[in-house]
């Protein structure tokens, strides 16, 4: 068997720490920490939505902001504040990723938003990003018919691995070989009671078996992965008991 | 097949989790069925009432229902009315005809009777589909809000804030002589002439919301008003009638009337 480059074995995850209930003002917070990537995610409202073309008369609207601070950078370079075409994107993805879960029609023409804060990075901010969001709309109280759990699976080296770290994403800058190498990314969210996937991105390319048994991996990572998002939520109430 | 609870009474349940197994269990509030299992839609507590089972929740905004009296704060003032802020995801109507007892005229500066700012405590009287909401203060003890000081509490604490039989919220009033009125959207507001006792009152909400989920609440919460006062507290069980009294127009008013009302006779 192949030796991942921090030690892991091929379908284990990062350490991963979570929590409910981190940013005071927001309705419902929390931070989700996997190895070195960390995303806190802070939820507010439900608010009435302006401008008004904007409105939906037959369920709320949710917003998603992806943020990486400027200090977050996975080699200790800054990166540039305030929004870009990739922030704006994963903002998409996890909106899209979550409103499968979410149930807003008790609020027409209301606006909820969430704003992921990313302030390490070490790759998979997105999916962390999403495991945050998920927990801080639970946090919130908000109806949802599951959690959502994301994780990053992919291909290094002609291996399936899961919860790939920023060396196995650039795997192919770090070693000397140009034959043929390549690293598939492919994030991965789904709702692991029901088994539905919400988010599925592919970044490189992949054979079809292979793509099959790297879904079947993160079907089985995100059911950990929920276990933790559960129990972070259950300590925020059992703590205080 | 045979039908079984997954989880226990009182348990915190998260999205998504599985609650029963089996035909035999109904769901309830903020749970649904998928296949064969009932499976929890929302954070809280479980409640297995006979068949059903249910959620009682834990977090979130305030969701306005009709009757209910809410703490409010006027923020728009139009031709109609005043527009308010319900502490809830939508605003609140409150139209001229709703304003109370008193007659409007026509072209009437709205501003001398609430203006921007002001803090009113009002009746829901109507929620439509859309969730626009109307207000009344025609009801006995709704009134603007005068000088004191506004908390803000999670709304699901408010049953916890005023007891059984309001007997947390009286036992707080007696200890601080401070007069609160807890809105059913999370807004309280005290007053007290002493502003330590205000504040000790505000406290000891704050210290109610932190701590509901303990047992013994109102015995915790009664020592700790006797050791900042320095006076005996008592629980008192059945404060109902008192607790009207400041609910009540101010008493001036009624003899005024009711005078005037015998000497015609």
């Amino acid at each position: 068997m192949k030796q991942r480059l921090d030690g892991r074995k091929l379908d284990e995850i990062r350490p991963i720490k979570a929590k409910v209930g981190v940013v005071k003002n927001a309705i419902g917070s929390a931070m989700f920490q996997q190895g070195k990537t960390r995303a806190i995610a802070a939820v507010y409202g439900p608010r009435e939505l302006y401008p008004r073309f904007l409105q939906d008369p037959e369920k709320g609207m949710l917003r998603c902001n992806y943020n990486m601070l400027p200090f977050s950078g996975t080699n200790g370079g800054r990166i540039r504040p305030g929004g870009n075409r990739r922030s704006k994107e994963i903002g998409l993805v996890t909106q899209k990723a979550l409103l499968p879960a979410l149930d807003l029609s008790e609020f027409p023409n209301a606006v909820v938003d969430i704003f992921i804060e990313i302030d390490q990075s070490d790759a998979g901010s997105r999916c962390a990003g999403i495991c945050a969001a998920s927990m801080a709309l639970a946090h919130a109280g908000f109806q949802m018919k599951d959690l959502v759990t994301a994780v990053g699976v992919g291909e290094v080296d002609n291996t399936i691995v899961a919860d790939l770290d920023y060396k196995e994403e650039h795997y192919t800058e770090f070693v000397d070989k140009f034959d043929n190498e390549h690293v598939t990314d492919i994030p991965v969210a789904m709702m692991p009671n029901l088994g539905k996937v919400t988010l599925l991105q592919l970044d490189g390319r992949i054979k079809k078996e292979q793509l099959k048994k790297s879904l079947e991996m993160a079907k089985k990572v995100c059911m950990e992965i929920y276990e933790v998002q559960k129990k972070a939520l259950k300590q925020a109430y059992e703590v205080a008991k | 097949m045979e039908s079984k609870l997954l989880v226990k009474e009182k348990d915190i349940v998260v999205p998504g989790e599985k609650l029963a197994q089996g035909l035999d269990f109904l769901p309830g509030q903020r749970t649904y069925r998928e296949g064969d299992y009932i499976i929890a839609s929302r954070l809280g507590l479980v409640s297995v009432e006979g068949r059903a089972i249910k959620i009682i929740k834990l977090g979130g905004k305030y969701i306005p229902k009709v009757g209910d009296r809410i703490i409010v704060k006027v923020f728009d003032i139009t031709f109609s009315g005043w527009r308010v802020e319900t502490n809830s995801a939508y605003s609140a109507m409150l139209s001229i005809a709703e304003a109370g007892s008193q007659f409007i005229p026509r072209n009437a500066d709205l501003t001398r009777f609430f203006n921007i700012g002001d803090y009113m405590l009002t009746k829901i009287k109507n929620i439509t589909s859309q969730n626009l909401i109307d207000i009344t203060m025609k009801d006995r003890g709704l009134r603007r809000l005068g000088e004191g000081r506004i908390l803000s509490i999670t709304p699901c604490k408010v049953p916890r804030i005023i007891g059984k039989n309001a007997s947390m919220i009286s036992m707080i009033k007696n200890a601080t002589e401070c007069k609160i009125i807890v809105g059913q959207n999370g807004l309280v507001w005290l007053n007290a002439e002493d502003p330590k006792m205000e504040l000790l009152a505000s406290e000891t909400i704050k210290k109610i919301e932190a701590e509901s989920h303990f047992a013994g609440l109102t015995d915790r919460i009664k020592v700790f008003l006797e050791e900042k006062t320095g006076k005996k507290v008592e629980i008192i069980s059945n404060p109902r009638p008192e607790e009207r009294d400041d609910h009540r127009p101010p008493q001036r008013r009624d003899t005024r009337s009711f005078n005037k009302f015998n000497k015609r006779r």
